[in-house]
């Protein structure tokens, strides 16, 4: 343990990145440093980025496997741009990962990575660590390998599992790096080998080799310190975005005491709401994993009719095969959830990569008039919320519903406050009573125009609905002109009326100035973080994110009207900015797109706003 | 008929036929077969026993797809192609429900294909009711997969070059535990099959060769044609001989490894040397080459083919969705929220 006194250099937030080979476990080590953050009581976020492909060829910049940690003092609203810390267990993964660092930062290697094969592989021509092409950064090089073979010698422990915990090691030298205690991750091994002893004590060993290794060397002058973020009080955890929407949606079925039926189909990036529901049978949730996307929304209206709180999740290519299906649960006006994590597109795209680009699909994709409900979370936690919001809506005003998430909340994770469900907003559907002798299937509430919801075994209720345009309040099959256009203005307005539903948009800043920042879904993290830092410049700059897409809330004609300049920013060719114009045509609307599958970078977005604002 | 028993709730009252009669015109052509089928339908559902309440109607598109609005029950009417998969949902999000769904050879074995093939290895508990006529209907006479090999149709003026489907054998090939095959001329057989279909428990798949009088007239009349039905139709029994003719004087029996169609009193055979239907045999083997049969060498079979026992789907799920209750620590979603790695701030 490091006895000597290290002068400590405090810092607000730092990006740490750990990235190796597909196989060198760095999505372990990189939510272990993590998980130890939390602890002390940083904020934070995470990112995984991991390559499409299962196990591309070792040591190639294509096997690169990454995991990026943001933590902060203050609240964290990113997974970070660029990095502080780099942590490089081969050649191929600081290829691929140097552009990510910051001018200066600290890069860990391991040099037993480099030979002349490895170093070919990454596409480098020379060892970059012999050249001079590291020289602005403060390079850590640590023959991990041989290290972590040497520390478990007296073990006895065989070759190849001694290297595959090398990875151990470097986490012990970035422990010692931020001054972190290593109890906690002690604690974590003896939980996850419980059953294999030999490997809690390895893994203690490496790691506290690792820390006692960058203690002797004095891997750096001083301490990193991140203290402990001014947290509103209360219990936390750590959540992706993909684990949150699924509790979302099971919070949504306990809260309406609709049971949850999910109807899925496998697509990257959403797979893995699929795969967390499929774990809570306890609470009822029935999952069934289909055939196709197609026959995952159709057995979803299936359960939708009987009276459950149906769900299917995709991602955008899936959405494409879904659209004729939400024509028949926007006809049949039947409650439906329908999650899209957005991923590069058109066709198959970019599937780990992040986009926003599928706003024009949710909102328009469909065969005639045909409006749904869309919502988009913002960060990984909050889609536990807009997943709750999006079933309540969905139920309550019986039409389908679009929640846009995307890749990098779903795979992302941030801390996440648990809530009490008492605290959480009741869920009302209009369920019809038995026996009531004015049921009809398309009789409305006039108010809401939503129909009832007449559940199949009830008595008195037995009815048909179906594709057929029907006639209003009887549910009769009617072509009826008139009718038509009756039921094509009442299922538009069902869904204009949610406006009166939802909270009304919020401004960040200013309700008058020079320049709004308009932003929605993913993005919040990055605009908001380069708004914020241009306010405390003194910059007359605000921003409104938006959740609520379709309906918008009641008031945004109000907050466009109030500034000269407006710019909306999303991660597509400028979706969402034509839909304002649609609605708002005003001509000072202008847009900040990016297609690349990438997040926004918070330098990038104050350029853009610094000339907006200098411009006459 | 005897008893039926399964998870859907039953009634005491004796229910009719009027219970079942919807008010809506029922919109077939004159001549179709579809007014048999629904006649039928009619018929057997006071007779199964269940509340009415608990009857559920799907279908996908097309002629036969208008039905769930031709009968009063819960219905929907879904999209071209996948009844099949809104009839799974319904089933597992309530396995309270009797459900029907009800396709022709178009909505389910052309683009509804993939559902069809999946629900039946699935075996979820529903009843298909699958309207065989051979063409499509509603778009007004195009081939469908069930179209014979040859046939001239809008489609294909010079005949179609498409080798059709033989439904039974895609059902057993999918790994189905039940399929009957009636003609829409005889509706006790059709009464008959139907309660059978909802006495098994598992995906049935009742095959109605069925009439469209204005785009495939007398389609099926080659085989169940009056002047030649006797010959060429042959209708099982469980239990009882494989037997057909005018004076059941002809029957199957199992030669070497192929069916052979011999004469009763002819060269030594006996009634005793004639195959007994047995429609409960797991074993697909003998149910599969009787579903394949069909004129001029063989009669077509009719009648309840196979009906094996599997556990179903919904019943599997419901099993899963107990144990994990009885045995799980998470029992509401507050638990789940502050299950695993948590910390106070």
């Amino acid at each position: 343990m490091a006895k000597k006194k290290r002068p400590v250099i405090e810092r607000e937030e730092v990006v740490v990145k750990f990235v190796g080979d597909s196989g060198d476990g760095m999505q372990l080590t990189g939510s272990m440093f993590s998980d130890v953050a939390a602890l002390v009581g940083n904020d934070l976020a995470t990112f995984p980025d991991f390559p499409a492909e299962i196990r591309a060829p070792q040591n190639t910049v294509a096997g690169v496997s990454g995991f990026q940690v943001h933590m902060g003092s203050s609240k964290i609203f990113t997974t970070g741009d660029l990095v502080d810390v780099l942590v490089a267990m081969n050649p191929a993964s600081l290829k691929s990962n140097l552009k990510w660092a910051k001018k200066g930062a600290t890069i860990l290697t391991d040099t037993d990575a480099y030979d002349d094969k490895t170093i070919e592989k990454a596409g480098y021509k020379v060892d970059p660590l012999t050249d001079s092409s590291l020289d602005s950064f403060n390079m850590i090089k640590a023959p991990i390998t041989t290290l972590t073979k040497e520390s478990l010698k007296e073990l006895g422990t065989d070759a190849k599992t001694a290297e595959r915990s090398k990875n151990m090691f470097a986490l012990g030298m970035l422990y010692y790096i931020f001054n972190r205690d290593l109890k906690p991750s002690f604690k974590y091994f003896e939980q996850k080998f419980k059953k294999k002893p030999e490997l809690v004590e390895i893994n203690k060993i490496v790691l506290q080799a690792g820390y006692n290794y960058a203690d002797t060397i004095e891997a750096l002058e001083s301490v990193i310190q991140v203290s402990a973020a001014n947290m509103q009080k209360g219990r936390y955890r750590n959540i992706t975005g993909n684990v949150a929407t699924a509790w979302g949606l099971l919070a949504a079925a306990e809260k309406s005491g609709r049971p949850l039926f999910l109807g899925s189909y496998p697509i990257t990036p959403a797979t893995e709401i699929l795969m967390e529901l499929s774990k809570h049978k306890s609470l009822g949730a029935k999952v069934f994993q289909a055939e196709d996307e197609i026959a995952g929304i159709c057995s979803a209206i299936g359960a939708s009719f009987t009276g459950a709180m149906a769900c299917t999740t995709t991602s955008g290519p899936g959405l494409s095969l879904k659209s004729e299906a939400i024509g028949l649960a926007v006809i049949t006006e039947l409650p439906l959830v329908i999650v899209n994590v957005q991923r590069g597109g058109p066709s198959t795209g970019l599937p780990t990569k992040s986009e926003q680009s599928d706003l024009y699909q949710a909102l328009f994709g469909r065969n005639g008039e045909c409006p749904v409900i869309v919502v988009a979370a913002s960060s990984s936690e909050n889609c536990f919320y807009y997943a709750y919001m999006t079933a309540k809506l969905s139920m309550e005003h019986m039409t389908p519903a679009i929640l846009l998430t995307d890749g990098y909340l779903g795979f992302g994770s941030t801390l996440f406050r648990i809530p009490k469900m008492a605290d959480m907003p009741e869920i009302n559907p209009p369920i019809a009573q038995a026996n009531d002798p004015e049921y009809k299937p398309y009789k409305r509430d006039p108010e809401t125009l939503v129909r009832q919801w007449a559940i199949p075994g009830t008595e008195g209720l037995r009815h048909r609905i179906g594709g057929l345009e029907k006639e209003n309040i009887t549910g009769v099959v009617s072509t009826d002109p008139m009718n038509h256009q009756v039921m094509t203005n009442m299922r538009a307005q069902k869904v204009e009326k949610v406006a009166d539903f939802i909270p009304e948009q919020e401004i960040d800043g200013a309700a008058e100035g020079d320049l709004l920042v308009v932003s929605w879904g993913g993005t919040y993290g990055a605009v908001h973080s380069a708004v914020s830092q241009m306010q405390k410049e003194g910059r007359n700059i605000s921003h409104a994110h938006f959740h609520y897409i379709m309906p918008l809330p009641k008031n945004t004609g109000k907050v466009l009207k109030g500034f000269k300049k407006i710019v909306v920013c999303e991660l597509n060719s400028g979706q969402f900015v034509n839909y304002l114009r649609m609605k708002f045509p005003m001509p000072n609307i202008t847009q900040f797109n990016k297609v690349q599958g990438l997040p926004f970078m918070i330098n990038e977005l104050t350029d853009k706003f610094n000339q907006l604002l200098e411009e006459k | 008929m005897d008893f039926i028993n399964m998870t859907v709730e039953r009634t005491n009252v004796q229910l009719s036929k009027a219970d079942f009669e919807s008010d809506q015109m029922v919109k077939w052509c004159p001549g179709c077969g579809g007014h048999a089928i629904l006649a039928a339908v009619e018929r057997v559902f006071p007779k199964i026993g269940y509340r009415k309440e608990n009857f559920c109607m799907v279908s996908g598109i097309g002629c036969s797809s208008r039905f769930p609005y031709y009968v009063n029950t819960y219905g929907i009417h879904g999209i071209h192609g996948r009844a099949a998969a809104i009839s799974t949902g319904v089933k597992i999000a309530n396995p309270k429900l009797s459900v029907w769904t009800v396709t022709g050879d178009g909505d389910s074995l052309a683009i509804g294909g993939n559902h069809f093939i999946h629900v039946i290895r699935r075996n979820v508990d529903l009843n298909i009711l699958l309207f065989n006529n051979q063409i499509y209907g509603l778009t007004k006479g195009q081939f469908s997969p069930t179209t014979p090999m040859g046939k001239v149709t809008k489609t294909s003026p010079m005949g179609t070059i498409e080798h059709p489907f033989n439904i039974g054998e895609l059902v057993m090939g999918a790994q189905g535990t039940f399929f009957a095959r009636v003609p829409d001329n005889n509706i006790a057989l059709m009464t008959e099959c139907m309660f059978e279909a909802a006495k098994h428990d598992g995906t049935s798949v009742t095959e109605i060769m069925e009439n469209c009088i204005i785009f495939a007239d007398k389609a099926h009349a080659p085989v169940t044609g009056k002047d030649v039905k006797d010959e060429n139709m042959l209708i099982l029994k469980n239990g009882a001989p494989m037997v057909f003719g005018k004076n059941n004087e002809k029957g199957l029996r199992l030669k070497d490894t192929m069916l052979e169609v011999v004469e009763i009193g002819k060269n030594g055979i006996t009634i005793d040397d004639i195959l007994i239907h047995d429609q409960y045999n797991q074993d697909p083997g003998i149910q599969l080459m009787l579903a394949k049969l069909a004129p001029p060498h063989f009669p077509m079979v009719f009648g309840v083919i196979r009906s094996a026992m599997y556990p179903t789907y919904d019943d599997l799920v419901e099993e899963q969705i107990k144990y994990a209750k009885e045995t799980s620590k998470i029992k509401c979603v507050d638990d789940l929220l502050n299950s695993g790695d948590t910390w106070e701030i």
